[in-house]
C-alpha cells in the first residue's frame, strides 16, 4: 500500500524483523497485512476497537503483555508474537471462548464446513476444557433471513456495531457477566430489516443465516427433482475469496463448473431475471414520468404518485418501507426482484416449453444476501401456487457447501451458465449500488426516446459512497435521481421529500455498504476495502460484454414473446407484485 | 486562589480514595487545561466494594463537605455542571439530605448545578469511564484508554472524577484542616466493626489495636477492599497499611478457605460486566471449580491458569484484581506449595 506523503512513518519489529509503519496505527492491522497470524475475534477495521477478545496478545521486550489491536505502532516498538507465555495465555482465553463450541453449532454437528473450526484447529484449541455458562436464552430468529444463536455468542459487539452503523440498531449486547450475549431491541418501533450485516461481522458463526444448506443437499440427492441454480450478479466476483483467490476476481465459469459437479441439473443466471426487472422497472419509470409530467402539462386530470419511484430489489429496503415508512409503499416499483424474475421465468416460460411440470423444478439462488431467504418465503409471490424461488445460499454457505464435497474452485475448469442463463453487462453491475440505476436508464433512454445512452456508462451512480445524486436528460425532460446505501443514508433524503416531493424522480436504495456486493450474505471478512475490489470486479465484467443492454438479450426477448402468450392475470402474477404494511417481526 | 489550591492538593498528596490512588492535583490540572466545554465534575459515591462502607459513613454525617468539595473543584476548573453518582442502594438513606444540598447549590444565584445520577448498583460503576458509559445511557462497562475522562468523559468533554473521600479531603485542605488521616472501614470478626478516621499511614496492626479489633484467635485480615484487597497474616500487619478503599476485614484463621474464595469469587462473578474474555468467562469458570461438590479440596492446579490470564489480559482493573486476594490469601496464609 502506498503510504501518503503527510503521515509520519516509524521503525517497529515483529518477531525481530524491522519494518517501516504509519506512526499510530494498529499494530495487529500492520502486522496482519504483513502475512503474520494473531487470532483475533472482535476487530474489524470498520468498526471501533473493543479489545474484549483479549487474544491478539503480544509480547513486548520487557516482557509485559498488550492487545495487539490496542497497540499503536510508534518508534522504536518491538513486538513478539509467539513466545511461550503469550502462546500459552492466547490458547487459554480461546480456550475460555470456545468452551464446547463444536457441541452446539449446528454447521459442525450436521457436518459442514466451519470457517471457525477452521480456526480453532489452526490455533491448536480443544474447545472441551471448559463449559461456558448457559445464557438461558433459545436461538433468536430475524425472520426467515438470519438468526441469533446466544449459546455461540462470544460478546465481541461486532454485530450490535454494524446495526448501529448502517441505521438500524436493532442489536445489543444484552446480561452481565458470564450470561453476556447478543440480543435484540424492544423497542416496538425499531425492527430488523434482515439485512443480514450483522452476520457478516460474526467472527464465530453465532449471527449467522437460516441455514439452506441441508435442504440443497437433499434435493440434489432426489432424482425426481430438476434442481436448477442460478447465481446473483455480486456473488461471481466474492465466492472466491473463500478459496483464496484475489477479491473481486470473476468466477462465474469456475462456479458453473463447480454447480455441474454438485449435481445441479441446469445452470442459469439471476443476471437473467435482472435483465428481466430492468425492462419492467424501465418500463413503469417512463409510465410513471408520463403521468407526472402530463399531469403538470395539464394533459391528463388523474393525479399521479407523488414523489420519486424507488426501486425494491432489495428485500431490506422493502422491509424497511413496508415497516418505518409504509407511507411510502406506493413509491415502490411494482417490478419484482431478479431473482423472483428468473425463477418465475424458469417456472413457467422455460417449464412449459421443456414440458416439465414446475412442481418437479427446484430453484437455488445463490446469494450475497440474507434477506433474499425472507423474500423467497413470501406467499404472495407465487405463481400457480410455486414459490419462484425454492432456496437460498449465502455465498457463504456456499463456500461451505463446496468445502464440504470437496470441490477446489478456483482450479477448476471454467464452462458456461446454461442458454436461458444468458444475461447482458447491465445486469452484471446490479450487484454495485448505482448498478439497478444504470441499467434502468439505459433501458428508459432506449424506451424513451428511442436512442442509447450517451456512452453507455452512467457514472456519476457509481462509487461506494453512501449517497449519489445525479441529473439525466431523457429527451427535452430531465430526470432527477438519487442512489442510496444504507437506512442511515435514506433518512435525510426521506426528510428531504417530506419537505420536496419532487425533489427525485427515482431512487434506487440499497440496505448495505456498497450494495449487494457488501451484503449481508458476503464472505468473511466483509470490509469497506473488499467491497470496492469487489465493485471493481463487477464492473470489469459489464466492460468486457457485447451485450450490455437489459433489452438486447435475446432470451429476455423470447420470453417477453412467451409473455405476450399468456392471459394477462398470469403475466402480472409473473412480473409485479404488491405490499403491505408489516409488523415488528414480520 | 484556584491555582493555591491545586498547589495545595499536590502538598498535601491529596491522592484517589476510590482505590486507584492517583494524584488528584493531576487530574484537576488536566481538566483545568483542557481547552474543550463544557467541562463536568462528578462525585462518585458508587462505593460497591465489599466490606467497604466509608463513602456511605461520610455522605451520612457530613455531606456538606463533600460539595463543598465538588463545588471547589468547579470554580478551579470552571464547570458549570457537577453530578453526583449515588449507588441506588443508598437512595433511601441519603437522598434526602443531598437532596436539600443539592437544592442549595443551585439556588443562591451560583454559577453552577449539582444534580444527583442514581446509578443502578454495581462494582464496574467504581470504574470511572464505565460510570460514564452508565451515565450516557449505555451498558455499564468500562471504555478503552486513552483517551482519558480528563480528556473526553462525559458526552467527550473533559470530565474530573473524584470519590466522596477525596472530595471530602479537597475541602479540608481548603479550609486548612486536613490532617493526612483517611477512613478505614473495619468488618468482619473484631469486636469493633466500624468506620474509622486515622492517620493514613499507619500500620494496619496500629489501626486494629486503636480501635480494639484485634481477635484473641489467629486471625489474618484483607486489606484494600473486601473482594479485590490483599491478603496478610498476623505477622505482615506490623508493616503493611490498608490501602485502596481503606477496607479492614479480619478473619480467623480456622474458617473454611473454601467459602472464604468463593466469597470472593461470587462477587467477582456477579459483577463481572462481561465485556472481555479472561473477566466474562474466567470468573464463571473458576465459580464452577469452587463449586464442585464432590472434592473437599481446593482446585488450585485448574485454577491457576484462569487466574493467570485474569492478572495479565484482562480488559480492566476489575478482571485484574481477581488473583489478589486469591494468591495473597494462598500464599501469606494458607502457605502450602
Amino acid at each position: 500500500m502506498p503510504i501518503p506523503l503527510d503521515t509520519t512513518t516509524v521503525e517497529i519489529r515483529i518477531n525481530g524483523k524491522s519494518y517501516r509503519a504509519i506512526e499510530g496505527e494498529s499494530v495487529l492491522e500492520f502486522a496482519l497485512n504483513n502475512g503474520y497470524d494473531i487470532p483475533h475475534f472482535c476487530t474489524h477495521p470498520d468498526l471501533p476497537v473493543d479489545a474484549n477478545c483479549r487474544t491478539c496478545l503480544v509480547e513486548l521486550d520487557d516482557g509485559s503483555v498488550f492487545t495487539s489491536c490496542t497497540l499503536k505502532a510508534k518508534e522504536g516498538l518491538s513486538i513478539k508474537l509467539d513466545t511461550p507465555k503469550v502462546k500459552k495465555l492466547r490458547t487459554q482465553n480461546m480456550e475460555l471462548l470456545f468452551g464446547k463450541y463444536k457441541r452446539h453449532s449446528p454447521r459442525i454437528l450436521h457436518g459442514y464446513w466451519s470457517k471457525t473450526l477452521e480456526e480453532l484447529k489452526r490455533y491448536g484449541i480443544s474447545g472441551d476444557n471448559y463449559k461456558r455458562d448457559n445464557p438461558r436464552r433459545p436461538i433468536h430468529k430475524l425472520g426467515a433471513a438470519a438468526e441469533l444463536d446466544p449459546a455461540l455468542c462470544i460478546a465481541c459487539n461486532k454485530c450490535v456495531e454494524i446495526c448501529q452503523f448502517i441505521g438500524i440498531s436493532h442489536l445489543r449486547l444484552e446480561g452481565r457477566g458470564s450470561r453476556t450475549r447478543v440480543g435484540t431491541n424492544c423497542d416496538p418501533q425499531n425492527d430488523c430489516i434482515y439485512c443480514g450485516q450483522c452476520t457478516a461481522h460474526c467472527p464465530v458463526e453465532a449471527v449467522r443465516e437460516q441455514s439452506h444448506l441441508e435442504d440443497v443437499d437433499r434435493v440434489l440427492k432426489d432424482k425426481k427433482k430438476i434442481v436448477i441454480v442460478q447465481m446473483a450478479p455480486s456473488v461471481r466476483a466474492s465466492i472466491g475469496e473463500g478459496f483464496g483467490v484475489p477479491y473481486g476476481k470473476d468466477l462465474t465459469g469456475e462456479l458453473a463448473t463447480a454447480f455441474r459437479m454438485l449435481g445441479f441439473d441446469k445452470i442459469f443466471d439471476v443476471n437473467m431475471g435482472a435483465d428481466i426487472t430492468t425492462m419492467v422497472e424501465a418500463e413503469e419509470l417512463i409510465e410513471r414520468l408520463k403521468h407526472k409530467w402530463e399531469f403538470t402539462e395539464g394533459k391528463r386530470k388523474d393525479p399521479p404518485v407523488r414523489g420519486p419511484m424507488f426501486t425494491s430489489c432489495c428485500p431490506g429496503w422493502v422491509k424497511f418501507v413496508e415497516f418505518y415508512e409504509p407511507e411510502l409503499i406506493p413509491n415502490l416499483t411494482t417490478a419484482r426482484s431478479p431473482q423472483i424474475h428468473s425463477g418465475g421465468a424458469y417456472k413457467t416460460w422455460w417449464a412449459e416449453r421443456e414440458g416439465i411440470d414446475p412442481k418437479n423444478i427446484v430453484v437455488v439462488s445463490i446469494m450475497p444476501c440474507t434477506s433474499k431467504k425472507y423474500e423467497a418465503r413470501f406467499d404472495h409471490l407465487k405463481i400457480d401456487g410455486n414459490s419462484p424461488v425454492d432456496y437460498v445460499l449465502t455465498s457463504r454457505e456456499t463456500i461451505a457447501l463446496l468445502k464440504t464435497h470437496k470441490i477446489d474452485l478456483p482450479n477448476l475448469k471454467p464452462s458456461s451458465v446454461d442458454r436461458e442463463g444468458m444475461y447482458s453487462g447491465a445486469a452484471a453491475i446490479y450487484g454495485a449500488s448505482g448498478g439497478v440505476m444504470e441499467s434502468a436508464l439505459r433501458t428508459a433512454f432506449k424506451m424513451a426516446t428511442g436512442g442509447d445512452l450517451p456512452g453507455i456508462d452512467f457514472l456519476p451512480v457509481r462509487g461506494f459512497e453512501g449517497i449519489k445524486k445525479a441529473e439525466v436528460k431523457l429527451g427535452n425532460k430531465t430526470v432527477k435521481v438519487a442512489v442510496v446505501a444504507m437506512p442511515k443514508n435514506i433518512r435525510p433524503i426521506l426528510r428531504e421529500l417530506k419537505k420536496n416531493p419532487d425533489a427525485y424522480d427515482y431512487i434506487e436504495f440499497m440496505a448495505c455498504p456498497g450494495g449487494c456486493i457488501g451484503g449481508g450474505g458476503q464472505p468473511i471478512p466483509n470490509t469497506f476495502e473488499i467491497v470496492k475490489k469487489r465493485i471493481a470486479g463487477l464492473y470489469g465484467i459489464d466492460r468486457k460484454m457485447n451485450l450490455r443492454r437489459a433489452h438486447d438479450n435475446p432470451v429476455v426477448k423470447e420470453f417477453f414473446e412467451y409473455l405476450k402468450t399468456v392471459p394477462k392475470k398470469k403475466r402480472e402474477a409473473i412480473l409485479y407484485r404488491g405490499y403491505e404494511k408489516k409488523e415488528k417481526g414480520e | 486562589m484556584p491555582i493555591d489550591l491545586i498547589e495545595k492538593l499536590k502538598s498535601a498528596n491529596i491522592i484517589g480514595r476510590g482505590g486507584a490512588e492517583y494524584p488528584a492535583w493531576k487530574k484537576w490540572i488536566a481538566v483545568r487545561d483542557a481547552a474543550k466545554k463544557p467541562k463536568y465534575v462528578i462525585c462518585n459515591a458508587s462505593e460497591r466494594e465489599l466490606a467497604t462502607a466509608k463513602d456511605f459513613h461520610i455522605l451520612e454525617s457530613m455531606p456538606e463537605m463533600v460539595f463543598r468539595g465538588m463545588e471547589l473543584a468547579m470554580d478551579c476548573i470552571d464547570a458549570k455542571e457537577g453530578i453526583f453518582n449515588l449507588n441506588g442502594d443508598y437512595e433511601r438513606n441519603l437522598k434526602k439530605n443531598l437532596d436539600r444540598l443539592v437544592k442549595e447549590a443551585s439556588e443562591q444565584g451560583r454559577k453552577y448545578t449539582i444534580k444527583i445520577f442514581e446509578e443502578d448498583p454495581s462494582y464496574i460503576g467504581g470504574e470511572e469511564t464505565a460510570l460514564l458509559n452508565a451515565m450516557e445511557g449505555r451498558r455499564c462497562e468500562p471504555r478503552l484508554k486513552p483517551p482519558f475522562p480528563t480528556d473526553a468523559g462525559l458526552f467527550g468533554c473533559p470530565t474530573l472524577i473524584h470519590n466522596v473521600e477525596t472530595f471530602y479531603d479537597i475541602a479540608r485542605v481548603a479550609d486548612g484542616t486536613y490532617d493526612g488521616k483517611r477512613f478505614y472501614t473495619i468488618s468482619g470478626e473484631g469486636d469493633h466493626n466500624g468506620v474509622y478516621h486515622l492517620p493514613a499511614d499507619w500500620t494496619i496492626e496500629q489501626i486494629l489495636k486503636e480501635t480494639g479489633n484485634v481477635p484473641k484467635q489467629d486471625f489474618f485480615v484483607q486489606a484494600g477492599g473486601g473482594a479485590s484487597g490483599t491478603v496478610w497474616n498476623q505477622k505482615q500487619i506490623k508493616t503493611q497499611i490498608a490501602r485502596g478503599s481503606g477496607a479492614i476485614v479480619i478473619h480467623l484463621t480456622s474458617e473454611d478457605p473454601k467459602k472464604i474464595l468463593l466469597h470472593w469469587v461470587e462477587f467477582f462473578a456477579r459483577e463481572s460486566c462481561g465485556k472481555c474474555t479472561p473477566c466474562r468467562e474466567g470468573t464463571y469458570q473458576l465459580l464452577e471449580l469452587l463449586r464442585e461438590k464432590k472434592s473437599k479440596t481446593i482446585p488450585w492446579r485448574q485454577m491457576e491458569p484462569i487466574l493467570d490470564v485474569l492478572e495479565k489480559t484482562s480488559f480492566c482493573a476489575l478482571g485484574r484484581s481477581v488473583p489478589v486476594p486469591i494468591r495473597s490469601y494462598l500464599k501469606n496464609v494458607l502457605q502450602y506449595p
